[in-house]
């Protein structure tokens, strides 16, 4: 039956969610947004405490299979949503298995998973992070350089990598790891790319940097350079045979398959802040949005509204599609693709109407509006920009490889 | 539980509906715009599958089975995929019927709802649109006045479909006394009633396969037990709910019809040495294509929904037919610069498409869900 109401199981989560963001995210949106690369070490770890406690609260892998149907997708969905409604800086940041745990719950056997998530239970606060992004490459991820050569009973890897999301946390400032993608051999191409799991401080491994941004400020997105850095054999995550076709890619975009609706969901979250914001000053300025009465009738101003809010909808709806199809174990590599495409432009037009339409408010760093509007550009570029996703589309709509159609 | 599922019974309908707008519907859209007239065989094909008879109540006739928008939207969308003229005619009965059956009095029922559950097409209609630029349903320029058992009714209507040959129109017009939506009143007119003047059969851009009529009222005289739902009146603005929500369904199925046949195109059509498909200025108009049919489609559902739960859906409706009609108008248009010089020339029905694309920004009232 086709339905659109949440269950109750993660209308609660979405609930107390929406508390933690309201009360423990908004109060300090501003001051980590311009306090660049500072940790707000109170909100960290009341938010690993509290997914100690609350298996809802953790995103990316490491959860126990339940009996039944799965719901993990859409709950990551509605609660991805609501925290960045609070602020997808501070979100990004939480400590959790995060795009590297992603990436070893994809590609990683059954005994990799738990040897690397398992550490995601208790403890000191963690980050796992995810390392694809060269210098040289950054959405055509088969043309990595990075390699990796076997030296006996370890795996040595050379390479750059930038654009690490909490990479600094997660290679160095926790007791976590970063997923590294690198070739094994380069002659295969893509068949040749394999993900690597480095623990921190492992050496070899140095953050060399963390970026300046635009926007969500908050969380700290890394250089980390490798330099005969030396992992165990099976800290490969698969098999580490060289099959022709796509086999070692297929990893990768397993991984993007569940990242990009999540991607699209942070977007939404912020969307809709600024559509509130919007709508509350709108409605103190006495401007009533006028349902129902003869399109030709409208404000301009109502007409953008309306077409804000329909976008964000429309966002959120194929985005609660991909994510149903991943619980139902649907591939969902096409409608993933059409969620981070639609969500990543709607919200930065989104954004960026919303800052027009309320003009000096918009524009004034006293109110959040255009900290979400630098905040939602980022899922216009990240987990494949917008240009990718669209590509990725018409691929599967016309069945053509990427030989075919590049 | 949020899921995307149609139920087995509203795949089986919408898969019965998709083979006949394929195989009965489709072959007859060109001829059918390029004649102005469609073939009476279609519509009895079409009304032997149920589609108005079913959810009207046993009691008058029908099957009795549950009255769903959702339904209705898929079943649309199919309908309208095959051609917007053809679906518009063979759903036009329910203009009548769907509005008596939820809000009409018991006499209306067993008066009116037989006549839209036998075995033979019979057309009904309803006057909603008035021939002005400013149009707008919650202040429509015709009106009734009460007067000694009867209401009066006067003013101009356009887009009437089937409008010489209905059973009934239901005639939509101000009453007095109250504002916006809630003044408005529906008239039930049997065909013939004096004063209710069928000018002529409009033509328009698209649409040219169906037959609408401008009709002007002059002093028509209407007993006070043929206004629906009695002295309470109707509940105009759910009505129109249930309709933009049809015509977004519509205006989906449309855009489906025409960026399938641009997609087919464009993988067989060469250039410089590759399929245009190929080319990424093109891929990606496809791409986009595909995304917004998609999006509208899953605002529409939820539309419908919405109305299914019977929660007021007034934003939600209103919200996905206005997207609806710009994405329509979009993909249509695309779907001919994708086509290039062949998308103009009549062999090929995106240009058809594109002229019906056009109407849904000022359709309003042509379908009940």
């Amino acid at each position: 039956m086709i339905d659109f109401e949440i269950s109750p199981e993660i209308e609660n989560t979405r609930q107390m969610i929406h508390m933690v963001a309201e009360q423990a995210m908004r109060p300090i949106s501003r001051e980590y947004d311009e306090r660049e690369h500072e940790k707000p070490w109170d909100f960290l770890n009341m938010m690993w405490n509290a997914s100690r406690s609350q298996s809802a609260v953790t995103f990316g892998g490491g959860r126990e299979k339940k009996a039944g149907p799965s719901i993990r997708h859409m709950t990551s969905a509605v609660t991805i949503e609501e925290l960045s409604w609070g602020d997808a800086g501070l979100y990004l940041s939480i400590p959790n298995p995060g795009l590297g745990g992603a990436a070893v719950a994809a590609a990683g056997t059954p005994e990799q998973r738990e040897r690397f998530l398992e550490r995601f239970k208790d403890g000191e606060p963690k980050w796992a992070a995810m390392a694809i992004t060269e210098p040289g490459c950054g959405s055509d991820s088969a043309a990595i350089t990075s390699t990796a050569v076997r030296d006996g009973d370890y795996w040595v890897l050379n390479g750059t990598k930038i654009f690490v999301t909490s990479g600094l946390m997660a290679a160095e400032k926790s007791d976590g790891f970063v997923v590294v993608w690198a070739t094994v051999d380069r002659s295969a191409g893509r068949a040749g790319i394999k993900a690597f799991v480095v623990e921190r401080g492992t050496p070899g491994m140095t953050v060399t940097g963390v970026e300046h941004k635009l926007g969500i400020r908050a969380s700290d997105t890394a250089a980390i350079v490798f330099e005969d850095c030396r992992v165990p054999l099976d800290n490969l995550l698969g098999s580490p045979e060289v099959k022709q076709g796509t086999e070692g890619f297929k990893g990768v975009m397993a991984t993007f398959d569940a990242t990009r609706p999540a991607v699209a969901a942070s977007a939404i979250g912020i969307g809709r802040a600024a559509l509130e914001f919007v709508r509350e000053a709108l409605d103190k300025g006495g401007v009533k949005i006028r349902y129902g009465i003869s399109p030709r009738k409208l404000t301009a101003m109502e007409r953008d509204f309306m077409d804000m809010e329909a976008n964000l909808q429309a966002a959120r709806l194929l985005t609660w599609r991909a994510s149903w199809m991943m619980d139902e174990g649907m591939r969902n590599s096409l409608e993933a693709s059409m969620a981070k495409a639609k969500a990543g432009l709607a919200v930065t037009q989104v954004t960026q109407k919303a800052v027009e339409l309320l003009g000096p408010l918009g524009y004034s760093r006293k109110y959040l509006l255009e900290k979400w509007m630098r905040d939602a550009k980022i899922n216009d570029i990240f987990e494949g920009t917008q240009q990718i996703n669209m590509m990725i589309i018409a691929r599967r709509i016309l069945g053509y490889s990427s030989k075919e159609l590049s | 539980m949020v899921s995307f599922q149609p139920s087995e019974e509203q795949q089986l309908i919408r898969d019965t509906v998709a083979a006949f707008a394929q195989e009965q519907i489709r072959p007859r859209a060109h001829p059918a715009d390029e004649s102005g007239q469609i073939p009476s065989d279609v519509i009895q094909q079409g009304w032997e599958l149920g589609l108005v008879q079913s959810a009207i109540p046993e009691a008058h006739g029908g099957a009795g089975d549950t009255h769903s928008a959702l339904t209705g939207a898929l079943v649309a969308e199919e309908l309208a995929w095959g051609d917007l003229s053809i679906a518009l005619h063979l759903l036009a009965p329910r203009l009548v019927a769907y509005p008596v059956m939820e809000m009409g009095t018991p006499q209306q029922k067993e008066r009116i709802l037989a006549a839209y559950a036998g075995e033979k097409f019979c057309a009904g209609s309803a006057a909603v649109v008035e021939p002005r630029f400013d149009f707008d349903l919650a202040e429509l320029s015709a009106t009734a006045k009460r007067s000694n058992g009867s209401y009066v009714l006067n003013g101009s209507k356009c887009f009437v479909p089937l409008g010489a040959e209905a059973a009934h129109v239901l005639v939509y017009a101000r009453t007095d006394g109250r504002e916006g939506y809630e003044s408005v009143g529906g008239f039930l007119l049997d065909k013939g009633t004096p004063g209710l003047k069928i000018v002529e059969r409009e033509k328009n851009m698209g649409l040219k396969a169906l037959e609408t009529n401008e009709i002007v009222l002059e002093n028509c005289r209407v007993p006070a037990e043929n206004r629906l739902g009695g002295d309470k009146g109707c509940d105009f603005a759910k009505l129109m709910d249930y309709s933009r929500v049809g015509l977004a369904a519509m205006a989906v199925g449309v855009a489906r019809a025409a960026y399938e046949y641009a997609r087919e195109y464009a993988k067989e059509r060469r250039a410089f040495g590759v399929a245009i498909a190929q080319k990424q200025v093109i891929a990606f108009m496809l791409a986009e294509m595909a995304l917004e049919i998609d999006a509208t489609r899953l605002l529409t559902w939820e539309a419908a929904w919405k109305l299914d739960k019977g929660e007021d859906a007034t934003r939600e409706a209103y919200l996905a037919k206005n997207y609806a009609a710009n994405m329509v108008l979009k993909v249509t248009d695309n779907a001919v610069q994708v086509l290039g010089g062949h998308g103009y020339i009549r062999e090929h029905p995106v240009e058809l498409w594109l002229r019906n694309g056009r109407g849904f920004a000022t359709f309003e009232g042509l379908v009940m869900l």
